[in-house]
C-alpha cells in the first residue's frame, strides 16, 4: 500500500492543475474539448466579440448530431433555424481552425460515440463538452464532464476551467450480473437507489467485479447516466478491456508509443486504501431489468413490479411530484409494468446506440416481427457503428422485423430534429431522460435497455427479457 | 455580467421538485444562435396551463423564484439560465440545485441560494398565500428577510459570491494566470498519452 493512497479521480485532477490560487477554485487544464452545433454558437460569438482566439484548435473537435435529420436525404435540412445553426458551426470551425465531422463524413455521429470510437478519448484525460452526457467518456478513466456555453467559451479562450474540487463517491457492484441485466439496468438500479440528486457535487467511481466484467460499450452506458444521478462525472479505472478497445483506433498512440501509454494509463487505478467521501456496495444479484414509470429517471421499478403508489411516499413535495408524474404518464398505481402497452420504440442515443447495444437488440428481434400497433426505429450512434452493424447484417434483421433503420444522430433522444413523439404516444426508449415532453410534447417515455426495448417492440407491451425465447439465427444466413 | 448585491422583490413560488432544464426551456428554442430573447419561452409548455404560476398576475415582475429540490437538473443547456435571466429572475431559492445549472446561473449573474427544505417550504407557502409578498436577498450580508418575521442567513461559495458581487468576467480572471498556463502547457504537451491525436 502506498503511503499516500489516491483515487483515480485525484490522480487525474492533480495532474491537470495549472494553478491553485488561494480562496479561488483551482484552474484545471482541459485535454480535449468536444463541440457540437447546439451549445457552441454563442461561445464562438463571444470570442469574436472580445477579439479572443481559440487557444488550442488541436485539442478541439466538432461534430453535428443534435439537429441533423436521420433520414436518407439528410443533406437538406428543412427546418431553417436548425439549418442555420449547423451552417454556423461550419463557418465557426472554418474560421477558428477546428476539425469538423460534418454530416457527410464517415466519422460523423453523436459526439459521445465518436470521441471514444475514433480514439480521441483516452484514460487520464480531462474532457469537456457543452453537453451533460460528457460523463460517458469517464468509462475510459478520463475526468469528463458537461459544461454550459459560457464555460465552452472559457475553454476555447484559455484551454482551462476554474473548478471547485468535487467530492468522490465509490459505487461498487459486486458479483455476476444476471442474464438479461445490462449496463443500462445497473445505471437505472443505482439511480433508483440514490435518487436523481443522489450524487450531486460528487464524481462517481464505479468499481467491483460486475463493473470490471462490463465491455467498454457497457461502461460507457453506465458512465453516461452518471449525470442522471446528479454526479459531476462518472469514472472507471482503465484495464485490459480498455486497452483492447483503444488499440489500433484512429487516434490512439501507435508503435513504441502504445506500450508507454498503456504503462501510464495502468497507473491511474485508485490505490489500495484510497479514501472516498462516500461509498456504496450493491450486490449484482439484486439488480433486474428496469423500466421507468415516471418523468424523472429515479422513478424506476423492476419490470416484474407494478406502478408504485404515491401514498407510500413520506415527503409531501415528493408525493405531489409523484402524482403529477402518474398523471402525465397516464398510469395508475398498482398496474403491472408488463401490462403497460407502447406505440413507439426508440433504440438509439449516446446511452445505447453502440454496436453491442444493436447486437443485443437484434438478438432479441431475430425471427420475430414488430407488433402491428408499434412504430419502431433504430438510430445508430455514428456512421462507424452503422457501417459495422450493416457488415454484420444487423440492419437486415431490424428491417425484416419491421424496424426503421436510420442515419446517425441524437434523433428522438431529445427530438430537436423531426423525430418526435406525438402527444400521448408512449415509447420504450433506450435514451437517458424521461422528462415531460423530452421526446416530443405530451410524449410519454419509458427508459429501458436495448434488449427490453426490442422485446417491447415485438409484443407491444413491456416484458421481462430474462424469460425471452431467443430464436435461432437462421435468418442471418 | 451584472453584479448582484441586494435585491428586494416579489416572489414566485414554484412548488415542484426536480424541475429540469427541458421544462425551463424546451429543445425547440435551442436551435437559435443568439444569447438573448429566451425569456418569452421560459417554461414554454407549463405556461400553456392558465393556472401555472407564471400566468398569475400576482407574481408579475417577481425577480425571485422559490422552487423545490434539485432545480435545474438534466441538460447542460445554458439557455435555461438565459431564459430565467431574460424573463427577469435574478435569484432562485431552493434546497438543492444541479451542479451544471449552478455554474451556468452564476455566469449569468443569477444568485442561487440554498436553504434547508423546511425554510424553502415556508417561503413557498408565504409567497403563495400573501398577496404582494416580498423578500430581500442581500448577498452583501448573506441574509434573506421578508419583514414578516422570516429571517435567515445563508452560505455560499466565497469565490462565487465575490464574482457575483463584482460582476466579474471569468475569462478575464483566468487570464491573470497566463504565465502559469504557458508553463504548464509546455510541459503537459509532452504527455502524448493524453493528447487527443496520437503523435
Ligand atoms: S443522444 Fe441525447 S443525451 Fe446524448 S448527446 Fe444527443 S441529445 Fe444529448
Amino acid at each position: 500500500m502506498s503511503s499516500n493512497p489516491k483515487t483515480l479521480f485525484e490522480k487525474v485532477w492533480e495532474s491537470h492543475l495549472v494553478a491553485e490560487p488561494p480562496n479561488e477554485p483551482a484552474l484545471l487544464y482541459i485535454d480535449l474539448h468536444l463541440v457540437h452545433e447546439v451549445t457552441s454558437p454563442q461561445a464562438f460569438e463571444g470570442l469574436r466579440m472580445t477579439g479572443r482566439k481559440l487557444r488550442r484548435p488541436d485539442r478541439t473537435i466538432a461534430t453535428v448530431d443534435h439537429n441533423v435529420p436521420t433520414t436518407a436525404n439528410r443533406l437538406i435540412i428543412e427546418d431553417a433555424i436548425a439549418a442555420k445553426q449547423i451552417d454556423t458551426l461550419r463557418k465557426n470551425c472554418a474560421d477558428f481552425g477546428v476539425e469538423l465531422f460534418d454530416v457527410q463524413s464517415p466519422n460523423q455521429g453523436i459526439v459521445h460515440v465518436i470521441g471514444p470510437e475514433l480514439g480521441f478519448t483516452k484514460p487520464g484525460m480531462t474532457i469537456v463538452c457543452g453537453d451533460s452526457h460528457t460523463s460517458t467518456h469517464g468509462a475510459f478513466g478520463a475526468l469528463a464532464f458537461g459544461i454550459g456555453t459560457s464555460e465552452v467559451e472559457h475553454v476555447m479562450a484559455t484551454q482551462c476551467l476554474p473548478q471547485s474540487k468535487p467530492k468522490t463517491f465509490r459505487i461498487a457492484v459486486e458479483g455476476e450480473l444476471p442474464d438479461g441485466v445490462t449496463a443500462k439496468d445497473v445505471a437505472l438500479g443505482i439511480i433508483g437507489r440514490i435518487g436523481t440528486d443522489g450524487a450531486t457535487g460528487h464524481v462517481i467511481e464505479y468499481a467491483g467485479s460486475a463493473i470490471r466484467s462490463l465491455s467498454m460499450e457497457g461502461r460507457m452506458t453506465l458512465c453516461n447516466m452518471s449525470i442522471e444521478a446528479g454526479a459531476r462525472a462518472g469514472m472507471i479505472a482503465p484495464d485490459e478491456t480498455t486497452f483492447a478497445y483503444l488499440k489500433g483506433r484512429k487516434f490512439s498512440p501507435q508503435g513504441e508509443h502504445w506500450e508507454k501509454a498503456v504503462a501510464e494509463w495502468r497507473s491511474l487505478a485508485s490505490d489500495e486504501g484510497a479514501k472516498f467521501d462516500r461509498e456504496l456496495i450493491i450486490p449484482a444479484i439484486e439488480l433486474a431489468p428496469y423500466v421507468t414509470w415516471g418523468t424523472s429517471p429515479g422513478m424506476v421499478v423492476a419490470v416484474t413490479d407494478v406502478v408504485p403508489d404515491p401514498a407510500a411516499t413520506a415527503n409531501d413535495a415528493d408525493r405531489r411530484g409523484f402524482e403529477r408524474a402518474l398523471e402525465y404518464m397516464n398510469l395508475k398505481a398498482g398496474t403491472p409494468i408488463e401490462e403497460v402497452t407502447i406505440e413507439r420504440v426508440f433504440i438509439g442515443s449516446c446511452t445505447n446506440s453502440r454496436i453491442e447495444d444493436l447486437r443485443a437488440a437484434a438478438k432479441v428481434v431475430t425471427g420475430y416481427h414488430v407488433h402491428p400497433s408499434v412504430h419502431a426505429m433504430v438510430v445508430p450512434g455514428s456512421q462507424l457503428v452503422k457501417a459495422q452493424a450493416e457488415s454484420e447484417g444487423l440492419d437486415a434483421i431490424f428491417r425484416e422485423a419491421g424496424f426503421e433503420w436510420r442515419e446517425p444522430g441524437c434523433s428522438m433522444c431529445l427530438g430537436m430534429n423531426p423525430d418526435i413523439l406525438q402527444p400521448g404516444e408512449r415509447c420504450a426508449s433506450t435514451s437517458n431522460r424521461n422528462f415531460e415532453g423530452r421526446q416530443g410534447r405530451g410524449g410519454r417515455t419509458h427508459l429501458v435497455s436495448p434488449m427490453m426495448a426490442a422485446a417491447a417492440a415485438v409484443l407491444g407491451h413491456f416484458t421481462d427479457v430474462r424469460t425471452w425465447e431467443f430464436k435461432k439465427e437462421e435468418v442471418l444466413a | 455580467m451584472q453584479a448582484f448585491r441586494t435585491l428586494t422583490s416579489g416572489v414566485m413560488p414554484l412548488d415542484r421538485v426536480n424541475v429540469d432544464t427541458d421544462q425551463i426551456i424546451p429543445k425547440q428554442f435551442l436551435k437559435r444562435i443568439e444569447r438573448t430573447g429566451y425569456g418569452e419561452f421560459l417554461f414554454f409548455d407549463w405556461r400553456k396551463d392558465p393556472a401555472f404560476e407564471l400566468n398569475n398576475p400576482r407574481y408579475k415582475g417577481a425577480e425571485i423564484l422559490v422552487a423545490g429540490k434539485n432545480f435545474g437538473c438534466g441538460s447542460s443547456r445554458e439557455h435555461a439560465a438565459w431564459a430565467l435571466s431574460d424573463y427577469g429572475f435574478r435569484c432562485v431559492i431552493g434546497s438543492t440545485f444541479a451542479d451544471i445549472f449552478h455554474s451556468n446561473a452564476g455566469k449569468n449573474g443569477i444568485l442561487l441560494v440554498t436553504l434547508p427544505e423546511e425554510q424553502v417550504q415556508t417561503l413557498l407557502d408565504r409567497a403563495a398565500k400573501n398577496d404582494g409578498y416580498r423578500l430581500t436577498v442581500s448577498l452583501e450580508e448573506n441574509t434573506i428577510t421578508d419583514g414578516q418575521g422570516f429571517s435567515t442567513g445563508f452560505s455560499i461559495d466565497p469565490f462565487r459570491r465575490y464574482c457575483l458581487l463584482e460582476g466579474l468576467d471569468d475569462i478575464g480572471l483566468t487570464l491573470r494566470h497566463t504565465g502559469a498556463l504557458d508553463t504548464y502547457e509546455k510541459q503537459h504537451d509532452a504527455a502524448f498519452w493524453v493528447a487527443p491525436r496520437a503523435s
